[in-house]
């Protein structure tokens, strides 16, 4: 058959993808957030509630408290792209059943027929959006791995291709998300991810739209928009040699683009003020406080010694967006200031962090944000992405263990480490990790101290060590790394395995989004130096490649 | 790779914890209450579930030791009188057990690929195609079996087999047949192997048959096997009689209540046919015709038009078949990929011709033969026809809606990667229009499953006839399924029986030879 002539790489790209939907497939056999437990049940609840909304409401009541629509009861609280979504699986589900989207006596419906429809309605999100994302934005924009011997030598392993789409594919944290405790982040993230690509391709237009789609599903795509903004911006400032004129009429387009699309979507409700204000009140919900359940940010790290939550919502607010934008400002400034496609995705990973860090009102959901630019970056620092994947998992595992989904998580991290440590063997065959270490630690202790006396040796180690301090640095990180996933991994255990004292009920969770704030805060400040450490784009724009640092 | 492959596959056992699982689950939970809760006595008379112990006495003590590791999980579920209990916890720790005892089976393959000279294709391919077998996770993972672990056992007497070492390869392959008598249907090539290049050496002259070397070698291994046996029933000595009807019952009828896919099962259709097509042309006929052989419990079903099958014949027809293998077996040099070809062929014709086959057996076949794809043509070929059709054939096992997908992943995932590998290792195979490796015939009969599957999932329902004809999908599987095991079989019987002893690659070769 003609299709075996294919590529290693494209059969590689094909398992990965097979692989990635049956693991998907079966985390969709465990429970979902809620699973019999009136009267609220969960986010699975949620999102069939609004099926049942949209298919039986007018769209100027949906987000009205009405008396058909009680708010109270997981009201909508996400954009219209959301709601339209929603309309059309809904469709689907009163084609199917009628008790699915019922008014009213459909509330808490659970059966095993609707548990498959909804599995399957996210399961086809994701294979429609999400894979095709990733797969064509590492296409695009990964450059194949070959003539980089220079960077091998070093240690460190740029991925290739293929193996970065399997890999982002098997990352486990959205499949746990949206595939065991049920949301639909895969379309949102999707959206993002081609709108990345766009960008990174120069197709400044397309990836205005494909990003205000994206803000449209979720607000919580907030976290990438600075970056766009900023990086959008700067192609407007006229290049030397361009007039001022043509700034200008890029700035319009881009401008009547993202009205355009706003426009299309929120058509509806722009009939009457009244609406755009209640459907901006729904998605920005102040009254709700600073964080819900423990998050892995700086406010739940600062409420152990001060409690905010005596402190008014509204000051809150002020004091979170000024520590947001100051944190953003470093990363935003430089992104305008000097703009390069390199440093793109890793402002994006910087701002999302920044707001996870700062924010108000951040779900521990929200890590997913900043794990999918980590992501795209994965092929130009493995090490340190593969390092902070792994914590953002983790640090959901509160969520994971409320909605029995530990099982699940522990089968898809384990997959997900060592079909890292595989493919990071692939790229280096000649030594494997064990290898590896011995290689750095040949390098280190190969001191010369046949021309030293007893007073000098510590200078010449230092003196060795300085001048290879680019293995020092490797062996560091490693060791860090390993003791720090290790920790975690204790951590975990130990949550499972030992009751917490009465005294602190919530003493795991607790201690678990410390740990992982901590390191947070880590690898905020780690990107941000890598941002700032890349040089200013050459002028001549269209003729350099995308290529790692 | 062994070991990233196991962790990888581990995984996705894991994964499927929650899944759907078949009365087998229940039937080993019994067992467990069984041997925990009664005294050895007893075991075998135990009637308080439909569920009776009915594997032999190894497989129980098994269970036994199992028992003592549950309380850990759930003490409930060794509560004799709990039928049906499955606590989260029980489901659990049944699970885990068959995925911790899979561990033979990773065993079984290191084995396996160390016996087998130093390549690529053993290092990589081959344990990947053994390991990931999707028809072992289908059966043991969501169905519920401990087969990966008897097949790890079988891994193991094959592996020493193939480095010479018989009376070990005897031993574990006793231990097998105690621990589940199934494999009784693979011991005439053992037996055939072990007389004739392990008792009588070298050439067939009075003098090797009547020397002392002869009677030394017979003595050994017949004391091995007998021990075993002894060690087995000597615990049961006082009611042998009652274990012997347990293992063997003659009561159940020709096919299993979904028709494995073997000559029975085009038996029967071809029977439903004759039914119908008298039913349009007003034949009386004088026995009841509403009886449908594929809906629930096992049950006896009696032939409507064509004679009805009595166990003697299914043995006769399974002897006369496994025959000419055995001759030939017998006749053939002593390289163990002849004895493992011959395995094969003993497991295919009882599965194509025994007395209420299950489906599951198919992959008695298909794992022997996964060692013989990595070496030769032929062998490849049968390896991947038979595995994607036998493979399929499990389907109607894992019925649940939510199942499909999962169950067509897994196949897909195995399949592609099995064509994918064993082309890249016979890149000289001709295949231009067709699958690699197969002709355009046999390509176009493994593109027939993809009809079938949606004639089954799409167009049966869309046709509304679940109702009239809920049996046509499962028999329309089922025959064509068998069509293709049947064919699978007589070429590669005809390959072996035209074989004259092809090399295979062993580590040890000359060692062989000199000693």
């Amino acid at each position: 058959m003609v299709a075996l002539k294919l590529s290693c790489e494209a059969w590689l790209v094909i398992f990965g993808g097979l692989l990635a939907v049956l693991l998907r497939a079966s985390t969709g056999l465990h429970p979902y957030s809620g699973e019999a437990t009136p009267p609220m049940y969960g986010d699975y609840e949620a999102q069939r509630h609004w099926m049942e909304i949209t298919t039986n409401l007018d769209v100027t009541e949906w987000y009205h408290n009405t008396s058909h629509n009680d708010l109270q009861y997981w009201g909508l609280d996400y954009p219209p792209l959301t709601a339209y979504h929603m309309y059309a699986c809904g469709s689907i589900a009163k084609f199917l059943n009628e008790n699915y989207t019922k008014l009213h006596d459909s509330r808490g419906y659970e059966s095993e027929g609707h548990k498959l429809f909804m599995r399957y309605s996210v399961l086809i999100s994701d294979v429609l959006i999400f894979l095709p994302a990733i797969i064509i934005y590492y296409w695009l924009t990964v450059p194949d791995d070959k003539g980089k011997k220079k960077k091998k030598e070093q240690g460190i392993v740029p991925l290739g291709p293929s193996t970065s789409i399997v890999l982002a594919l098997l990352y486990p944290g959205i499949i746990l998300i949206d595939h065991g405790h049920f949301q639909y982040n895969c379309v949102s993230l999707g959206l993002a991810v081609l709108a990345v690509t766009a960008l990174l391709c120069e197709k400044d237009i397309i990836a205005s739209f494909l990003f205000c789609l994206a803000l449209n599903y979720k607000q919580m795509e907030l976290y990438h928009a600075p970056p766009f903004f900023f990086y959008l911006l700067s192609t407007c400032v006229p290049k030397p040699g361009q007039g001022t004129l043509s700034g200008l009429q890029k700035l319009s387009k881009i401008a009547a683009t993202v009205i355009f699309t706003f426009t299309v979507i929120w058509l509806p409700f722009l009939f009457s003020i009244n609406d755009v204000l209640q459907v901006l009140h729904r998605l920005f919900p102040v009254a709700r406080g600073i964080f819900e359940d423990k998050v892995a940010n700086i406010w739940c790290a600062l409420n152990i010694f001060y409690k905010y939550r005596e402190v008014e919502n509204t000051k809150m607010v002020r004091a979170c967006l000024t520590a947001t934008v100051s944190a953003l400002v470093p990363s935003s400034v430089d992104l305008f200031l000097r703009p390069n496609k390199k440093k793109f995705v890793l402002a994006l990973i910087n701002s999302s962090l920044a707001f996870f860090l700062f924010g108000y009102q951040v779900h521990e959901k929200s890590i997913l944000l900043a794990a999918v630019p980590v992501l795209l970056y994965m092929p130009f620092d493995p090490i340190a992405c593969f390092w902070f994947l792994c914590l953002t998992t983790f640090s959901m595992s509160p969520l994971l263990l409320k909605d029995r989904l530990t099982l699940a998580a522990f089968a898809l991290k384990i997959f997900f480490m060592v079909s890292f440590k595989v493919s990071a063997d692939h790229v280096q065959p000649q030594f494997s990790w064990a290898g590896y270490y011995r290689n750095l630690l040949r390098t280190l202790l190969n001191v010369e101290y046949n021309k030293t006396n007893a007073f000098n040796v510590i200078t010449v180690t230092y003196d060795h060590f300085k001048k290879n301090s680019e293995a020092v640095i490797a062996l560091a990180l490693h060791v860090i790394m390993s003791i720090s996933l290790t920790g975690g991994t204790l951590l975990s255990i130990a949550s499972l395995i030992l009751k917490p004292s009465e005294r602190y009920p919530d003493l795991y969770p607790l201690l678990t989004s410390i740990y992982c704030a901590v390191h947070f805060v880590g690898f905020f400040v780690y990107f941000n130096i890598k941002q700032l450490n890349i040089p200013q784009q050459d002028e001549d724009v269209k003729n350099v490649k995308f290529d790692s640092s | 790779m062994i070991a990233t492959v196991t962790i990888l596959t581990s995984c996705v056992k894991l994964l499927l914890i929650p899944a759907y699982y078949s009365t087998d689950f229940e039937v080993h939970r019994n067992w467990l209450a069984v041997t925990h809760s009664l005294p050895i006595k007893k075991w075998y008379f135990d009637e308080t579930s439909p569920w009776t112990l009915d594997y032999p006495p190894l497989f129980a003590w098994f269970e036994y030791l199992l028992s003592h590791v549950a309380p850990f999980f759930d003490k409930n579920m060794l509560d004799l009188h709990r039928l049906n209990y499955t606590s989260d916890n029980t489901v659990l720790f049944q699970r885990l057990s068959v995925i911790i005892t899979d561990l033979i089976y990773s065993l079984g393959v290191y084995l396996c690929c160390s016996a087998l000279k130093k390549s690529w294709k053993k290092d990589v391919v081959l344990p990947i195609l053994l390991l990931a077998n999707c028809g072992l996770i289908m059966v043991d993972h969501i169905h519920f079996q401990y087969n990966g672990m008897l097949y790890g056992i079988l891994l193991i007497s094959i592996a020493y087999m193939l480095q010479g070492k018989h009376i070990l390869s005897a031993f574990w392959f006793t231990v097998l047949l105690n621990l589940k008598h199934i494999y009784i249907y693979m011991a005439p090539a053992y037996f055939v192997y072990l007389l004739r290049h392990y008792c009588l050496r070298g050439p067939l002259t009075l003098k090797t048959v009547t020397s002392k070397n002869t009677f030394k070698n017979l003595a050994l291994l017949g004391s091995v096997v007998v021990s075993v046996f002894i060690a087995t029933y000597l615990p049961f000595w006082d009611h042998l009689p009652q274990i012997v009807s347990r293992l063997f019952p003659f009561k159940r009828g020709l096919s299993h209540a979904y028709w494995a896919p073997n000559v029975w099962a085009l038996y029967n259709t071809a029977d439903k046919i004759a039914l119908l097509a008298a039913k349009i042309l007003n034949f009386n006929i004088g026995k009841s015709t509403t009886a449908t052989m594929t809906g629930g419990l096992v049950q006896e079903y009696e032939h409507s038009i064509l004679p009805s099958i009595h166990p003697i014949i299914t043995i006769l027809l399974t002897v006369i078949f496994t025959l000419p293998a055995m001759v030939k077996l017998f006749n053939l040099n002593r390289q163990p990929s002849n004895f493992l070809r011959c395995l094969v062929i003993c497991a295919l014709s009882s599965f194509l011709f025994g007395w209420h086959v299950h489906e599951k057996a198919i992959l008695m076949a298909i794992i022997p033969l996964t060692i013989l794809s990595i070496m030769e043509t032929v062998d490849g070929k049968t390896f991947l026809f038979l595995s994607t059709v036998g493979h399929y054939s499990l389907f109607p096992l894992l019925f649940p809606p939510y199942l499909l997908l999962i169950k067509v992943l897994l196949l897909l995932l195995y399949t592609v990667y099995a064509f994918h590998s064993l082309y890249k290792m016979y890149p000289l195979a001709i295949c231009r229009f067709s699958l690699p490796l197969l002709n355009p015939a046999e390509s176009i009969y493994l593109l027939g499953l993809a009809a079938v599957f949606l004639y089954e999932n799409v167009v049966h329902p869309a046709l509304g006839l679940q109702n009239k004809f809920p049996f046509l999908p499962l028999m329309l599987t089922s025959a064509y399924c068998s069509l293709g095991v049947i064919y699978a079989w007589a070429t590669y019987y005809v390959y072996f029986l035209k074989s004259d002893g092809v090399p295979t690659r062993l580590k040890n070769d000359k060692g062989n030879k000199t000693d």
